[in-house]
């Protein structure tokens, strides 16, 4: 099953609790070393994302004739 | 008076007469343009008008059919006081007449205000401006739909906002009538529309205008699609000093449609410091996860249990130690025995020096690298050699 495409705000959202969860006094290694190395993975993909990004305009008629032809 | 006289006047039914004032009435009335207070307003299914205008001592009815009223820009409301154009027509059937109404705007703009407070009164007691239904506005919206004009500048300055601010962002537009003929009833459907498709936000807006320009905002049928809408809805409409019904049924108002966009979207620079403070914290609480780590494995090895095994080998290494400084030094009192030994006989040795007796004037005679001590050892045939106490010299034979 393929993932459905992560939403940014859920990215971000992780990347904060990452954060926090390190902050934890009680942290071992090993975990600290796993959290870690998602939260730099997932900071590169939001700054790619924010790099990549380009704003998409659609008007809603030609969206609702090409969603149309999709069915 | 003479009853028979008036019987030579001509009998009229009441359908003549009735034809007769309609006649007269109608060719003078042809044209008035009337000032009065709405009352009884009906707007039928079939899309006409039905309502009276009343004055302190008089009233009249009123029609205005469909094609007629779709270009007054307001919807009229009991108690609006109202100029309408249009002629007198007589109904003979009910014996009644009215004024059949070509066109109609507000006596004045206080009437438009006036109505709009009545709509806003009525509204508000419904609850269709209650904190409590407002819907909280996404902080990251990914697709904002958007009911405004395609050619507007408003949409224009929408768009150059989102680009600047957040440009992960998926405008879906759809086109409004945002003024005139129909625009309630547009606004109101692109609403119904917007809501049916998969996004985040609504913004619904237009740039500044007049009274008349916004007024579709102030229509009911907008404010209701409004409130319906089960996705949130910010408002820019005209400029900051403009409000509109609209406004206050919107989840969120925003002063013009560019500051609707700004209120929409998070700002994209602030994002990414953001990340850049959460990686430089990530950072170094590793840094600082690791220090601990190994300021900890230190500690052990510096605990009293690591240090039995090394103090033992400390004192073995200093029993050792010991050892070798005992076998050191009788080691060299051994040698220095020896040595004493050695210099007293070589000082013996010495007294035996042969070179004492050769400075005497005794010889040595050797033949063969022997030593001759007697007379018959020596061999007077061959050489042999003499040594004095300053040189060797050789007797060849």
């Amino acid at each position: 099953m393929t993932k459905k495409k992560e939403k940014f705000e859920d990215l971000l959202k992780r990347l904060q609790e990452i954060s926090e969860l390190l902050e934890d006094e009680e942290i071992g290694l090993d975990e600290s070393i796993k959290l870690y190395e998602e939260g730099i993975k997932l900071s590169q993909l939001c700054h790619t994302k924010i790099e990549e990004a380009e704003l998409k305009i659609k008007s809603l008629k030609e969206a609702l004739a090409s969603d149309q032809t999709e069915v | 008076m003479d009853l028979f006289e008036k019987e030579e006047t001509k009998i009229l039914s009441v359908s003549q007469i009735s034809s007769l004032i309609k006649k007269i009435v109608e060719e003078t009335f042809s044209q008035v343009v009337v000032i009065g207070e709405i009352s009884n307003f009906k707007a039928h299914y079939s899309g006409h008008w039905y309502f009276t205008l009343k004055d302190e001592n008089a009233q009249i009815s009123c029609t205005m059919w469909k094609g007629m009223n779709s270009y007054v820009f307001f919807t009229p409301q009991d108690g609006i006081k109202v100029v309408v154009t249009g002629r007198i027509t007589v109904y003979p059937p009910r014996g009644n007449y009215q004024i059949e109404v070509r066109s109609m705007k507000p006596a004045g703009e206080g009437e438009l205000q006036a109505a709009f407070e009545k709509l806003k009164r009525k509204l508000d007691s419904e609850g269709l401006f209650d904190t409590d239904h407002k819907k909280s506005i996404p902080k990251f919206p990914e697709k904002i739909g958007v009911a405004t004009a395609s050619d507007g500048a408003a949409f224009k300055d929408m768009i150059s906002v989102a680009q600047r601010r957040f440009p992960l962002l998926e405008i879906i537009l759809r086109p409004c009538k945002v003024q005139g003929e129909g625009a309630s009833e547009d606004l109101a459907k692109a609403v119904e529309e917007l809501n049916k498709l998969d996004i985040d936000l609504i913004i619904i807006g237009r740039g500044g205008g007049s009274l008349e320009d916004l007024w579709a905002f102030n229509e009911e049928i907008v404010a209701r699609a409004i409130y319906n809408s089960r996705v949130p809805v910010i408002s820019g409409i005209g400029h900051e000093i403009d409000f509109t019904i609209s406004d206050f049924v919107a989840d969120l108002r925003a002063p013009t449609p560019t500051a609707a966009m700004e209120l929409a979207t998070p700002n994209i620079d602030e994002i990414q410091s953001f990340i850049y403070e959460i990686d430089r914290i990530m950072n170094s609480r590793m840094d600082e996860i690791i220090r601990l780590q190994s300021d900890q494995i230190d500690s052990i090895m510096h605990s009293y249990g690591f240090r039995i095994p090394q103090n033992l080998i400390a004192t073995k290494r200093q029993f050792l130690d010991n050892i070798y400084f005992r076998m050191d030094s009788s080691i060299k009192s051994v040698l220095q025995q020896w040595k004493n030994q050695v210099i007293l006989l070589s000082r013996i040795l010495e007294s035996f020096d042969i070179n004492k007796t050769l400075k005497r004037g005794f010889t040595l005679i050797s033949q063969n690298s022997r030593l001759i001590k007697k007379s018959a050892d020596l061999d007077k045939d061959k050489s042999f050699n003499i040594k004095f106490y300053d040189k060797m010299i050789e007797i060849k034979k």
